[in-house]
């Protein structure tokens, strides 16, 4: 491989008065080959590369700058590349955010038992690579008196929940009213929806990470590999924003399930919490069950107030 | 017009046929570093196939040595302009010369500086959606599109400088003072700038108590302007070793004054930032205790924060001593320095503020082999680039290649090959050097 670098054409081939002679060309041509053989077998592991993308994909303009048309043929799209990719016709909508609706959620910290159910509902709803898995939650075993997240048990694994002595407190994207990972992206791949939905368009995310060290919360997750979701756990239900199939290189996150919320039903997390520790709703009408929360339980904490994110996920007691 | 544009390209072409000339040192060199290039060509290929994931960064810890890399060599560019400020505001013209070798260094770190970037995306066939007016630009929101502009402004003003420089100096003209004094002063402020800009991608952060903290800025123009002369110093002394290209050890301790003070601040702006941190023991002091003292169990940062101490502290010892007159002691200073300020940029700076976790979690990095090799491959790119330009600009400040030797002189220049290393006259001074 050294070879290759003694000459290049113009180089030392140029030898002599008379210019290029035979022999100089043909050891000039000999160490270009060797030079191009040498690229391309550095380039060799690029054969493998399976997901190249379309043209369509690569020009397609940021969610926001999208006519209904051009939607319509994005959605049209990623159908055709998830029916292509596991043989199942998924429905995929872009649903749009309602009017007068802004999304709050409330957990109740008295009533989790650190079951982990809504890890777990989370992943099977929002169609997440199951391998390597990604989750959106992250659920903490947390000693009693202290609310210090270094003290909390990120990997607690007990016959059975809930352990005397301890509280659990999931945490996951917080949907705050001034979010860090929405400044700090440099291409707007990720924004807030007027409900206070926090989304990323995974097909305009350059996958540069500033908004996971952004993140106050840990909410947000990378796509290190291609994921994997085997055929028979896809949910067919999918939305643009929400959780149809992500590409490997582009980071992810809760989107509090806009494919349900945005149609009128609960998060799937809640919709699977046994304990009832979840509620979700319209911080927006003075009836809903989470306006009810906050006016009138002990409000205990907005996670690490002090950074000044003002989050739309608030925890509270029973009391 | 066209006459211009027909001389231009005759200029580059003899800098291009140039740059495959050399001795078998030369040879050995470029050889060498092209086959680490090509290794870490070939790291990066697996690593867009099979993602980042090849890579020892996680969840938790979502940024590693490329980043660290790029945070340091920002730093490097932005020491050109500690040759450029003595000689354009001071009128010291020791260094009046050499001013050319420490822009064309920016150029070729801020060439590095693309290349972490780039290989730290995870979608870098997207990298037109940064592009301002095509793509979604979040100017002036994320601190990152101000360094995508700070940065290639600053590759363009410096290409501006050396290109024109070179150019006039061949053609045996005089440099019009319009066209480039005004981006000289340019480049001064904008080389504080870059810096100031990658500091507050850090600082912006309010979740990174261990990042968020006003000194990082200052710290990082003053460790920049320690490691970055001192980079020049030793690459200085490396060109007029190679070639006949005359240096002075008088510019040679023109800026071991400014890699003296530097030192200085640089070590008074950490013991500050050490003091308050485990003085008051708030519940931000977690990364830092990882990184000097291990957390939980943790420690893998430890050795490595500790040897950069150590480092810094001798290197300053030696610097403020006048021991560090003499040029053999003023390299072992400044090797330590570079080395010390690498690490302390890189792996103490850039990996214990995702550690401990925003939610307390311990997760450790250590980069893979991949990982290691695409860093040495973009090093060794560096290299190569900065080879490459000293190859071609030394002949053209040396009035070796020039428009007055244009056509026939070619032949015979390139035949005998202007071999840079055992030329004929003034090489006598290289010896002195050691006094």
């Amino acid at each position: 491989m050294l070879e290759n670098q003694k000459c290049k054409p113009g180089g030392c081939g140029g030898g002599g008065n008379s210019g290029m002679n035979r022999r100089n060309f043909l050891r000039t041509s000999g160490v270009l080959a060797t030079g191009i053989a040498a690229l391309a077998a550095a380039l060799s592991p690029l054969r493998e590369l399976t997901d190249q993308g379309s043209w369509e994909q690569f020009f397609q303009k940021h969610y926001k700058e999208l006519s209904k048309d051009d939607m319509d043929k994005v959605l049209a799209r990623i159908t055709r590349e998830v029916e292509a990719q596991y043989q199942i016709r998924p429905h995929v909508k872009d649903y749009k955010p309602m009017d007068g609706v802004e999304f709050v959620y409330c957990l109740n910290l008295t009533r989790c038992i650190g079951c982990r159910k809504c890890v777990h509902a989370c992943v099977a709803e929002n169609n997440q690579s199951r391998d390597p898995e990604i989750q959106y939650i992250r659920v903490l075993k947390m000693p009693h008196g202290s609310f210090d997240m270094e003290k909390g048990d990120h990997n607690y694994a007990p016959e059975s929940v809930p352990e005397k002595g301890f509280f659990y407190m999931p945490v996951q994207c917080q949907h705050c009213k001034n979010p860090p990972c929405v400044k700090v992206c440099p291409t707007k791949a990720t924004w807030q929806e007027p409900d206070g939905i926090t989304v990323v368009d995974y097909d305009w995310c350059i996958g540069c990470r500033y908004c996971e060290a952004a993140c106050p919360y840990f909410a947000r997750r990378f796509n290190w590999t291609t994921p994997k979701i085997p055929k028979e756990r896809l949910n067919p239900n999918m939305s643009y924003l929400g959780n149809r199939p992500r590409k490997q290189g582009v980071m992810e996150k809760c989107h509090f399930c806009i494919q349900r919320t945005r149609a009128g039903k609960y998060p799937a997390c809640l919709e699977v919490c046994p304990a009832g520790a979840r509620k979700f709703g319209n911080i927006l009408d003075p009836e809903s069950e989470v306006s009810y929360i906050l006016k009138n339980k002990r409000v205990f904490i907005q996670l690490k107030e002090e950074v000044g994110t003002s989050p739309r996920f608030f925890y509270y007691f029973d009391v | 017009m066209i006459q211009g544009t027909k001389n231009y390209i005759r200029f580059l072409w003899r800098c291009g046929r140039i740059a495959f000339v050399g001795d078998w040192r030369y040879y050995a060199w470029m050889g060498c570093l092209s086959i680490f290039i090509l290794f870490g060509l070939n790291a990066y290929a697996k690593q867009l196939v099979h993602g980042l994931y090849v890579t020892g960064m996680s969840d938790q810890v979502s940024w590693g040595v490329y980043i660290a890399n790029f945070t340091f060599i920002v730093g490097v560019a932005a020491a050109a302009a500690m040759l450029v400020i003595p000689v354009y505001i001071y009128d010291n013209k020791e260094l009046h010369d050499l001013v050319i070798f420490g822009e064309l260094l920016a150029v070729a770190a801020i060439l590095m500086c693309l290349a972490f970037v780039t290989v730290d995306l995870g979608r870098p066939d997207r990298f037109w959606h940064l592009i301002p007016g095509i793509g979604k630009f979040n100017f002036p929101g994320s601190m990152l599109s101000w360094d995508v502009i700070v940065l290639n402004g600053y590759l363009l003003l410096n290409v501006h400088i050396c290109g024109y420089l070179l150019y006039c100096r061949y053609q045996g003209r005089t440099p019009s003072k319009w066209f480039y004094i005004p981006f000289v002063f340019l480049a001064i402020g904008w080389a504080v700038s870059i810096h100031t800009v990658t500091a507050f991608l850090y600082v912006g952060l309010g979740g990174r108590p261990f990042w968020n903290s006003s000194i990082v800025g200052p710290r990082f123009l003053a460790s920049a302007f320690t490691a970055g002369p001192s980079i020049i110093i030793l690459a200085l002394q490396v060109i007029r070793k190679v070639t006949d290209y005359r240096i002075s050890d008088k510019a040679l301790l023109t800026l071991r004054n400014i890699v003296q003070v530097s030192m200085l601040i640089n070590v008074f702006l950490l013991f500050n930032e050490v003091f308050k941190e485990f003085y008051t023991r708030t519940s931000h002091v977690a990364s830092s205790s990882y990184l000097f003292f291990g957390l939980h169990g943790y420690h893998a940062l430890v050795p490595w924060i500790w040897t950069a101490i150590a480092f810094n502290l001798i290197s300053m010892f030696i610097l403020v001593l006048p021991m560090s007159k003499s040029l053999k002691y003023l390299n072992i200073a400044c090797a330590l320095a570079i080395v010390g300020i690498w690490i302390e940029k890189g792996m103490g700076l850039v990996i214990p503020g995702f550690i401990p976790s925003p939610l307390g979690e311990m997760v450790e990095y250590m980069p893979t082999l991949n990982e290691t090799l695409v860093c040495l491959g973009i090093w060794a790119f560096g290299l190569l680039a900065y080879t490459l330009f000293l190859r071609m600009s030394i002949p053209i400040l040396q009035g070796r290649i020039s428009k007055s030797n244009e056509g026939a002189a070619d032949d015979a220049l390139f035949t005998k090959g202007p071999n840079p290393g055992n030329s004929i006259p003034d090489s006598s001074h290289a010896q002195t050097a050691h006094s």
